[in-house]
């Protein structure tokens, strides 16, 4: 019998080399997509079983998004958003299954996924410690931000507010109204958050956008600032006292219509570049932008950044000032018409460039990521975006800028004691339709600490909106916020 | 048979000591696996710990000095081995109840073990030799045949999850644990008496040589018992172990290759038939082969369900394991009974995985080597069949619960929750053990060299 043993010995050795061929492919080749199958509610447990990195502002002083320990084994931390609202467009928040805005971008830092901190988490591993993610520190101004917030929202207008450091491309303000409370959407309930959520996306104001970058609009007049630009690099000999063209009505070439200014009002047949920015006068630019050429045009938005992709680290939509059209589309292209779109972001990095002698830095919203210690892992060091124009080019338009805001279109934007430089646009979004009001300026003047571009959208501001009455108010109040 | 005749007989040793070492050893990873499930849960160890660690070892030091005293020659393995699966089974469960997983208790679990314990201890007493069980071959088949159609009986059987296999006496046991021991016995006695008829050769049909016709008789019979249980309790896993391990036990018996085809193509023949009648077969079947499709997987009744969580969760585990109390193996329905195997292998990963099987293919070997080294064929017989159902049993439930074949409820021996497996299953090892005594014992030794015939002188 033992030579019928030995066989059923060598039969039981291969049920159990099968038994472990497959236990090996299952728990080697087939375990990822086990573990990451939709239907494996673990990953869901394992968002919730990390000690998620805060979200910190001013160098850790105010926080914006925490983690709360509730002691619950299943889900043990949960996420909470302590200045809610006004920060949800550039926070976003941590939902069960998905995260948005910094909480997305910079999400393997806060659940210490990233390479950096590989080593920290082998020890909270080794230690039995739940592993804890690192602290994530923006630059953003919490005043300015609630100053600009609180101006936007009172008011119930739609819209978005961009402060930047020019100096360094820190975003100071990142404001976009309506927006929401992020907490409700942090909930670990799959279900209430799907219907918090189904209901926002279903709101017509569109709340979970952020206009500030998710979206371009018609820049409008704000748009003369790289016309101006474009102008006056094309030629070293021209200043700010250059007289260009500025008849009441300008016909557009190969079109039976006619360019007018706003309102139908006169800019004096002949003007000075300077007088033509302060009173925003249509035809003046128009002819410049037909002057110019759309090749030249084109090339000094390029250098003002816009068409680059942006990740700040959130991923802004490029503008763009539209395509090649003829002279009369380019005539409305230059002064921030027709399919010339741009980000408030964008406007801002105009405004910021021209304060930074022409040099546009990269904007950033991260200011360092420090480690659960409090250690610093990495830090943002600023860095030049573009060069947009020359310093004397920079100079000239800020002198321009600074009389629109003294005397022309913008003078609501004035803060007492500081000089403040400015421009205004009001963007014609189609006939009969109201007009989106736009704000760019930084202060003060001659050494500028802050840049801000305001827009507030179409139909939400009154019919008779614009720039000057609308935007500039609000930029005040945030550049007072930041310079104070 | 065993050593050649003639050369004096090496004598084995018995090993008591490393025997005692390897039980402690065991103990110890136990108590390890225990504290550590604390340490997981909530960075405690358990103030258990201790009770429950001393607990499990005085009774396996009872255990122990049982077979030291009534089966000194025993097999040493066997008792660590099995003592670390039944310990690492109790952590598992200790740790699903931790999760409040309902079902899952182990203090009931551990007391299951220690009357295990006992069952063991009087198994070794009262069998003073193995062979005593050849007398009783036809009773033993009688009471296997009773305790397996005793669920289908009214009043006492009931139907639990589909299956029925149980029957309420005030509590709830599993009678065909019981008959599967009693079966083995069966088949033993049975076979051994009747090997000589049922090897001898009727046809040829191609290569092989087909039994009698007249022959057919015994194992027709158990195919009948074994698709009636399939048929009436709703019992794969029960219906295929035992068909599958008399056939085995047939074929050790007779050396007919012909007896092993004949059963598999007797036994799927059956399964088909019965799928094509009965729903729960085939939707087994589907459970099995199209186990990750959405439409199976969320299934009300008899769909994947179950068998995709235990594999998420055995993926989840990976190869290391998440960590004893760190995983989330409470999802997997039934974790502390069918599907353990998979809840261990989310919190030890697929290196604790090897390491059960290999401590299973251990015991499997530990009792084939016995079944070897035995000295008469019912002994071999017996051995044989009790390695080869345990192998069987666990190829069967592992397997399923890891998609190497379609899902059958059956539980891991002894790691799984269940009294009465438990039970019927420390019986079977005590016989295994009984069976090592007497093959590892040394033959009684002639009082003096007796190689050259003796001459006498006066």
């Amino acid at each position: 019998m033992n030579g019928t043993l030995k066989r059923a010995a060598v039969a039981c050795l291969l049920m159990f080399g099968l038994l472990m061929a497959n236990v090996t492919y299952l728990g080697t080749i087939k375990a990822d997509s086990l573990r990451h199958d939709n239907r494996n509610v673990r990953s869901f447990f394992a968002r919730y079983a990390i000690d998620r990195g805060w979200i910190t502002a001013e160098n850790g002083k105010v926080t914006l998004a925490k983690t709360v320990d509730t002691g619950d084994p299943t889900f043990r931390f949960e996420r909470e958003y302590p200045l809610g609202k006004a920060f949800a467009p550039v926070v976003g928040f941590f939902a069960p299954e998905s995260a948005t805005g910094i909480e997305g971008t910079e999400n393997d830092y806060l659940d210490g996924s990233h390479p950096d901190l590989v080593v920290r988490r082998a020890i909270d591993l080794l230690t039995n410690k739940p592993a804890k993610g690192a602290t994530v520190d923006l630059t953003l101004n919490v005043d300015a931000q609630q100053a600009a917030y609180r101006a936007l929202a009172s008011t119930g207008k739609r819209g978005a507010v961009v402060a930047i450091d020019p100096r360094t491309g820190a975003i100071l303000t990142m404001v976009s109204v309506p927006t929401y409370d992020p907490n409700p959407l942090a909930v670990v309930d799959k279900g209430k958050v799907n219907a918090a959520y189904n209901k926002l996306a279903k709101d017509s104001n569109r709340p979970l956008i952020n206009r500030a970058i998710d979206e371009t609009y018609a820049p409008g007049s704000t748009f003369k600032t790289i016309t101006s630009a474009a102008f006056l690099s094309e030629d070293g000999s021209r200043d700010e006292n250059t007289v260009v063209d500025a008849p009441d009505e300008l016909p557009l070439p190969q079109t039976s219509v006619v360019l007018r200014n706003a309102g139908g009002e006169s800019c004096g047949g002949r003007s000075t570049l300077i007088a033509a920015l302060t009173i925003s006068c249509n035809t003046a630019f128009g002819k410049i932008g037909i002057d110019l050429g759309y090749d030249k045009l084109k090339a000094q938005a390029e250098k003002f950044g816009v068409g680059k992709k942006l990740s700040i680290p959130l991923s802004v939509h490029a503008s763009d000032i539209g395509a090649d059209l003829g002279p009369a589309a380019l005539a409305q292209t230059a002064i921030g018409q027709r399919s010339n779109q741009m980000t408030p972001l964008q406007m801002a990095m105009v405004a910021a460039g021209i304060a930074n002698k022409g040099v546009v830095m990269q904007p950033y919203l991260v200011n360092k990521i420090m480690g659960p210690d409090g250690s610093e892992i990495t830090a943002t060091d600023p860095e030049e975006f573009t060069d947009a124009v020359s310093p004397e080019v920079a100079s000239e338009l800020t002198k321009m800028m600074v009389n629109v805001v003294r005397s022309g279109t913008g003078t609501a934007a004035q803060i007492p004691g500081i000089t403040v430089a400015g421009k205004t646009g009001t963007a014609e979004t189609s006939p009969g339709k109201p007009s989106h009001a736009w704000f760019i300026s930084f202060a003060p003047a001659d050494n500028p600490k802050v840049a801000v571009a305001v827009f507030v959208e179409s139909g939400s501001a009154g019919t008779d909106a614009s720039g000057g009455t609308i935007a500039a108010p609000i930029a005040r109040d945030v550049m007072q916020a930041v310079l104070k | 048979m065993s050593a050649a005749d003639g050369a004096p007989v090496p004598m084995t040793a018995k090993r008591r000591g490393a025997q005692l070492a390897m039980l402690g050893f065991a103990v110890l990873i136990v108590m390890g696996a225990y504290a550590s499930v604390g340490l997981g849960l909530d960075g405690k160890i358990p103030s258990g710990t201790l009770t429950y660690g001393l607990g499990l070892g005085a009774v396996m030091l009872a255990a122990y000095l049982v077979l030291a005293k009534f089966a000194p020659w025993a097999d040493p393995l066997l008792l660590p081995l099995v003592t670390l699966v039944n310990g690492l089974g109790l952590v598992m469960i200790y740790r699903l109840e931790q999760a409040d997983m309902k079902g899952a208790n182990a203090t009931s679990q551990l007391m299951w073990t220690a009357l295990g314990v006992v069952m063991f201890s009087a198994t070794l007493i009262v069998l003073k030799d193995q062979r005593t069980l050849q007398r009783l071959t036809y009773t033993a088949g009688f009471v296997g045949v009773v305790l397996l159609v005793l669920p289908l009986l009214p009043f006492i059987g009931t139907e639990i999850n589909g299956s029925r296999i149980w029957i309420n006496v005030g509590f709830s046991i599993q009678p065909g644990e019981f008959a599967k021991l009693a079966l083995v016995v069966f088949f033993a006695g049975y076979l051994v008496t009747k090997r000589d008829v049922l090897a001898l050769a009727g046809r040829r049909l191609l290569f092989i040589d087909l039994p009698r016709a007249r022959d057919l008789g015994p194992v027709l019979i158990t195919w009948a018992l074994s698709i009636a249980v399939l048929v009436g309790e709703k019992d794969l896993g029960t219906s295929l172990l035992l068909f599958g391990t008399f056939i085995a036990m047939l074929y050790i018996a007779t050396q007919r290759t012909s007896w092993v085809l004949i059963g598999i193509l007797l036994f799927v023949g059956g399964a088909i038939l019965a799928g094509q009648i009965f729903s729960h077969v085939e939707a087994r079947f589907d459970g099995w082969l199209h186990a990750e499709s959405d439409e199976l997987y969320n299934r009300e009744l008899g769909g994947s369900y179950q068998l995709m969580q235990g594999l998420f969760s055995l993926g989840s585990g990976g190869i290391l394991g998440t960590g004893l109390g760190q995983g989330h193996p409470n999802i997997i329905p039934f974790a502390f009974s069918d599907f353990i195997f998979d809840a261990v292998g989310e919190e030890l990963g697929l290196t604790g995985l090897m390491a059960i099987l290999m401590v299973y293919a251990l015991i499997v070997q530990r009792g084939l080597r016995t079944a070897l080294a035995a000295r008469d064929p019912f002994s071999k017989l017996l051995a044989g069949g009790v390695s080869f159902i345990l192998a069987w049993q666990v190829f069967i439930i592992v397997g399923g619960v890891t998609r190497l074949i379609p899902l059958t409820g059956l539980v891991t021996p002894f790691m799984s929750a269940g009294g009465s497996a438990l039970l019927a299953n420390w019986i079977l090892i005590a016989v295994l053990v009984r069976m090592s005594d007497g093959a590892r014992r040394p033959p009684p030794q002639a009082i003096q060299d007796e190689g050259l015939t003796q001459v006498m002188q006066r």
